[in-house]
């Protein structure tokens, strides 16, 4: 017994989970705190909430170039994991910072929002840097589950009751695909340590053609791309951001998707390295569904937020082109977009949060009629967020395809790359219309309701800032992401 | 001192933003707004100083400055890098000092104007462009130095912009900017193709093109055709022959504008930008002929169309064509140190004769809008006389005629001077440049003393009731003038040539910069010539006599027999009609260019256009969201449609792979 304990010990090193421990410990302090803080007193969590995040950056941050594994080589918090991280991190502080007024607004004001962001980002973590089948699994449960509880966190409303129903029974059921695909793997390899299934069908190459590898190959996938919203597992996407709380939008489009791309970039690429020709070409047929079903129905949409749902929806799909380029560029290509796609989804619903008014009444395209007019700055910040959207220099948006088509265009895609420019043209579609209401339409609204709570003010400028500085100077960034991809 | 370069270009820009965002609703203040303006120009200039004086006395002579890297893309990585030598140092002493001043003389001279705050950005931003294109370190940055002085100058020809005028002005010039730019983008791609592609050098940076030049091989056609292209856009920004009529009309901007952008800095941005790739122009003598003998032309016709205007910046404007004529036959000559040293000594005595221009201006604006008279008070036609009311703009003009006309020992006469000896003399030298130069010199004094005799002398001919009400300009204004009039006489003595007992510094200053081009590839006097001073005195003799004779026409014509003029014109109508209405060139160019790109573009609206394009993209428009609308139905809100959808994917995906 006492030998077990000493195995057990020597493989434990904290500091490969500091990060996500230090961010938990953070979670629950606070959940403890509510209890003693008076009903509708909410800026005490929020101070708390920011500071932990803070005190991780930091922590997490020192992590770069110095990477840590440890529970028997089931965690690694390498670069890969560390760049993942700060985009996770960066999400949740801005969609903190934007959801304490918006929570008072609708009257939801309660403490317990606070932790859960948390304990969502540090599932998103553990995603990021699981190495082995179980963490990841472990992570994308606690990921999950917190998203579920946010998605419905308005429980008077309909709406978003039936966002977090749904959510919850189709996440259920797609998990039920990832087991499914994990056991298949585990029954052909043996192992549950992704290094391991990787050199044991690298070894075995025989088993690399095995209908069970490839069904489990398969229903693996199907999990993550449940996750990311890839066609055709996208059909949860619209009902439930448009139901959910918008800052939770906000931060479910941003963060649990690139943590769901973390795990499946990671898996693919240690696992599945001999299978490459396969899942490229699945990915290949994926990729363009995704983009083309998220941008063609978002042009019939009338409701901005259900439109930017499709808009991600298609985003992801872009994503999924440096997947399908499985190189250097378009790997960390992916990196440096989901980081880009925080600050300027993030951004964009930040504003329509304002607009919004009341109740979420005004989120309709005539509500944004004359914005650019009557609130010049909400106006010019919108359109940072929607040029970075359509992919347009001198943004964030546009560097992010750049990479990622290039990617394409390097690994032999080339019509896959032209496939994702040309859906990028029919996305400008739908976002410019935004901007032919905001500055072409004579406003019906004064939009007196519009005021600016300097923490809302400070996500919109913050997400502004990353949207230029990662569109003009991108290459230190793109720099780190190279360094942080395998 | 070299790792603060990156200021230089940064105060500027920070003035223009501050005033920009918040002028118009927070500072409000003129002179709060004018001296961020000023002041942000002025502290440039300091560190320009330091900079400049460091460079002096340092052995090394080329400094860059990385800021940061700005992109990779391939082969070819840019930064945002900045290169200062004895070039580029003289340049923003001569964009920070001069901008200083205009800066200065526009506090004064705006007074009052709606949108004071919205010049001073502009002006601002202008000398932060201007800074970024000649400190740049590459091609690029350059570049968007050479695309920001072109939005500037557009921003402030337009800033009147109520009137047409204006705004026709500001897009003339920009539509004949963008041609010359193309020129320029065009040669660059060559440069950076060929470089790149056969000789393994990709690069965009100054200094390494400059080094690897001579891959390119002696007067070869790459060489040319790419230095050819760069010329155009030369004549582009200088307004050379064939795309200088845009600058005339650029003098609908307000006075200091002119004086600053269209006189001392901006437009001398072509010549620059060869004395920055002299290694690639001294390597092509066809495209050096071709500079030499553009410049000559475009001098020649200019100052012939200077003799019949009567508005006073119209005469400077295309004095202003004439003389950058004049620094390109230097650059086209080889005396590549000649034409910067006119730059410098042109930016001097131009920025001043505008800016007494335009504090005659002023002073005629108030008098006239005091007597609600609407007469033109830019035509000279209403002026004389004014020596009694504006002395000191009066001197400072006179001084600045003088220097411009080459009359020794002021400014004009060394740099000019400089420039025949090196027509006549060089071993790239063309004896039909230096007559023409020669020429254009006694018609550059001439219509220089017209003007300034219709001006300060003889009758006046304003309207009695405005006569009274003409005063000299306030304190900003004169500062200025006395500064730069102060500059147009001791401004030449850098390059007093060996011939008059000087050390001519300024040609050992830029050793550096132009002795390795003119050294290989043997640009320099001939040795007949070198060391015969004789030759040398003999064309000073003749250059001055010249001058004189030029002066002394004027002084006949427009002060002892005023009614000479009138019996000119009469005997020479048609002379006078072509000369009047600048050969009308504008009129040629709207019948072959503006005329037919016109009936063009309406065939390829109506016919091509509308039709076609439009068929097709409205089209594809409908079809989309057809299927839009179609695909909408799929999303029925329904939990077991969701999940059927999955598992239908789900078994398409696995039944792909497995039947493989």
């Amino acid at each position: 017994m006492e030998n077990l304990v000493q195995i057990a010990l020597q493989n434990v090193n904290l500091a490969a989970i500091m990060p996500s421990l230090v961010l938990v410990c953070f979670g629950m302090g606070l959940l403890l705190i509510n209890v003693f803080l008076p009903r509708g007193t909410t800026r005490p969590a929020v101070w708390i909430s920011l500071v932990g995040i803070v005190v991780t950056a930091v922590v997490t941050v020192q992590g770069w170039g110095n990477p840590q594994y440890g529970f028997s080589d089931a965690v690694a918090l390498d670069n890969f994991a560390t760049f993942f991280n700060v985009t996770f991190l960066l999400a949740a502080a801005l969609t903190i910072l934007m959801s304490d007024d918006y929570l008072r607004r609708e009257g939801y004001a309660v403490n317990e929002y606070y932790p859960l962001i948390l304990f969502t980002t540090a599932g998103a973590m553990w995603m990021a840097s699981g190495t082995d089948m179980m963490t990841i699994f472990l992570g994308l449960e606690v990921m999950s589950i917190s998203l579920y509880v946010l998605a419905g966190f308005f429980r008077g409303q309909s709406a978003s009751n039936e966002a977090g129903l749904k959510y919850f029974l189709l996440g259920a059921f797609s998990t039920g695909f990832l087991l499914y695909g994990m056991a298949l793997i585990y029954g052909v390899t043996g192992s549950t340590r992704l290094t391991e299934i990787g050199a044991y069908l690298n070894s075995h190459s025989s088993l690399l053609a095995n209908p069970m590898t490839l069904a489990g190959l398969v229903l693996l996938s199907i999990g993550f791309l449940f996750k990311l919203g890839a066609a055709p597992f996208h059909m949860w996407t619209p009902d439930v951001y448009q139901g959910a709380p918008t800052p939770v939008t906000a931060f479910m489009s941003a963060g649990p998707k690139a943590a769901a791309f973390a795990a499946f970039l990671r898996t693919l690429e240690y696992c599945f390295f001999g299978l490459k020709p396969e899942w490229s070409a699945m990915l290949w047929v994926l990729a363009v569904l995704t983009m083309t079903v998220g941008n063609v129905i978002a042009i019939s949409q009338t409701n901005i937020k259900r439109m930017l749902a499709y808009s991600s929806i298609s985003h992801a799909g872009y994503a999924l082109v440096g997947l399908v380029a499985a190189n250097e560029i378009g790997y960390s290509g992916v990196l440096f977009y989901m980081l880009a796609y925080t600050f300027m989804n993030i951004g964009a619903f930040a504003v329509l949060i304002l607009v919004g008014k009341q109740g979420e009444e005004n989120l309709t395209l005539e509500g944004f009629a004359g914005l650019g007019y009557k609130r010049p700055l909400l106006g010019v910040a919108m359109s940072v967020f929607l040029f970075a959207l359509m992919g347009l220099p001198p943004t964030a948006g546009f560097a992010g395809k750049f990479y990622i088509f290039a990617g394409a265009v390097k690994a032999g895609y080339i019509w896959l790359a032209i496939i994702g420019v040309l859906n990028s043209a029919v996305s400008l579609y739908y976002y410019l219309r935004v901007m032919v209401y905001m500055y072409f339409r004579d406003p019906t609204e004064d939009y007196a309701w519009i005021s600016l709570p300097v923490s809302v003010l400070a996500t919109i400028i913050l997400a502004v800032i990353g949207c230029l500085y990662l569109g003009i100077l991108p290459n230190e960034v793109m720099a780190m992401a190279k360094t942080a991809i395998f | 001192m070299y790792d603060k370069l990156w200021l230089i270009p940064f105060f500027p820009l920070v003035g223009s933003i501050i005033n920009g965002l918040f002028g118009k609703r927070f500072i409000r203040n003129e002179a709060a707004i004018g001296a961020i303006g000023t002041g942000a120009v002025f502290l440039s200039f300091l560190v320009s100083c330091s900079c400049f004086f460091t460079l002096l006395n340092d052995p090394v002579k080329v400094h860059q400055q990385v800021v940061a890297s700005w992109m990779t893309v391939g082969q070819l990585q840019v930064d945002w890098g900045f290169l200062l030598d004895p070039l580029s140092a003289l340049m923003i002493m001569v964009v920070t000092g001069v901008g200083s001043l205009i800066h200065l003389y526009s506090i004064g001279y705006m007074h009052g104007e709606e949108g004071f705050y919205r010049f001073f950005c502009y002006l601002n931003l202008f000398v932060c462009a201007m800074l970024m294109l000649v400190l740049g370190n590459n091609a690029l940055v350059m570049f968007i130095g050479w695309e920001g002085v072109g939005l500037c100058s557009y921003l402030l020809i337009g800033y009147y912009f109520e009137k047409k005028s204006a705004g026709d002005a500001a897009k003339k010039a920009f539509v004949v900017n963008r041609v010359g730019d193309f020129g320029f983008l065009v040669g660059l791609f060559t440069i950076f193709w060929t470089l790149g592609s056969q000789h393994g050098v990709w690069t965009l940076n100054f200094v390494e093109i400059s080094e690897n030049a001579h891959l390119l091989g002696f007067g070869g056609t790459v060489v040319t055709v790419a230095t050819l292209c760069f010329f155009l856009g030369a004549t582009g920004k200088s307004a050379q022959i064939p795309l200088y009529t845009w600058l005339p009309d650029a003098m609908e901007g307000p006075t200091p504008v002119s004086a600053l952008i269209h006189a001392a800095t901006m437009v001398t941005a072509g010549v620059y930008m060869i004395g920055r790739m002299n290694v690639l122009f001294a390597m092509s003598p066809t495209t050096m002929t071709v500079v030499a003998l553009i410049g000559a032309f475009t001098a020649i016709v200019a100052a012939s169309i200077g003799f019949a205007q009567n508005d006073i910046k119209r005469v400077l404007a295309y004095s202003t064509v004439s003389q950058l004529g004049f620094m390109f036959m230097a650059m086209g000559v080889g005396a590549f140190t000649a034409g910067i040293f006119h730059l410098m000594t042109h930016a001097f005595f131009k920025a001043c004769l505008f800016l007494g221009s335009g504090s005659v201006i002023h002073a005629m604006h108030h008098a006239l809008h005091h007597a609600h008279l609407d007469d033109d008070p830019q035509d000279m036609r209403n002026m004389g006389g004014l020596k009694k009311y504006m002395p000191i703009t009066w001197a400072t003009f006179g001084i600045s005629c003088i220097a411009i006309a080459g009359i020794p020992p002021l400014a004009g006469f060394f740099s000019k001077d400089e420039i025949l000896w090196w027509t006549f003399g060089s071993t790239r030298g063309n004896l039909l440049v230096w007559g023409i130069g020669a020429i254009t010199a006694g018609m550059t004094a001439f219509y220089m003393f017209r003007c300034f005799f219709m001006t300060f002398h003889g009758e006046q001919r304003t309207h009695k009731k405005a006569k009274d009400h003409v005063h000299e300009s306030p304190w900003v204004i004169t500062v200025p003038l006395m500064v730069l009039a102060f500059l147009a006489v001791v401004g030449g003595f850098v390059g007093v040539p060996a011939a008059l007992g000087g050390h001519n510094q300024i040609h050992h200053y830029f050793e550096p910069v132009f002795g390795h081009a003119q050294e290989v590839y043997k640009i320099g006097i001939k040795e007949a010539l070198e060391h015969s001073h004789a030759a040398e005195y003999g064309l000073m003799g003749l250059s001055i006599a010249i001058a004189v004779i030029g002066i002394g026409i004027a002084f006949t014509m427009y002060l002892k027999r005023p009614e000479l003029p009138g019996r000119f014109t009469a005997r020479f109508s048609q002379l006078h009609r072509w000369v009047y209405n600048k050969w009308f060139v504008d009129e040629a160019y709207d019948v072959l260019f503006v005329n037919s790109t016109k009936k063009f573009a309406t065939f390829c609206w109506k016919g091509f256009d509308v039709k076609v394009v439009d068929g097709v993209v409205n089209g594809t428009g409908k079809l989309v969201n057809v299927l839009s609308t179609a695909l909408r139905y799929t999303q029925s809100g329904l939990l077991h449609n969701y999940a059927l959808t999955m598992v239908l994917g789900t078994v398409v995906m696995v039944a792909i792979f497995l039947l493989q």
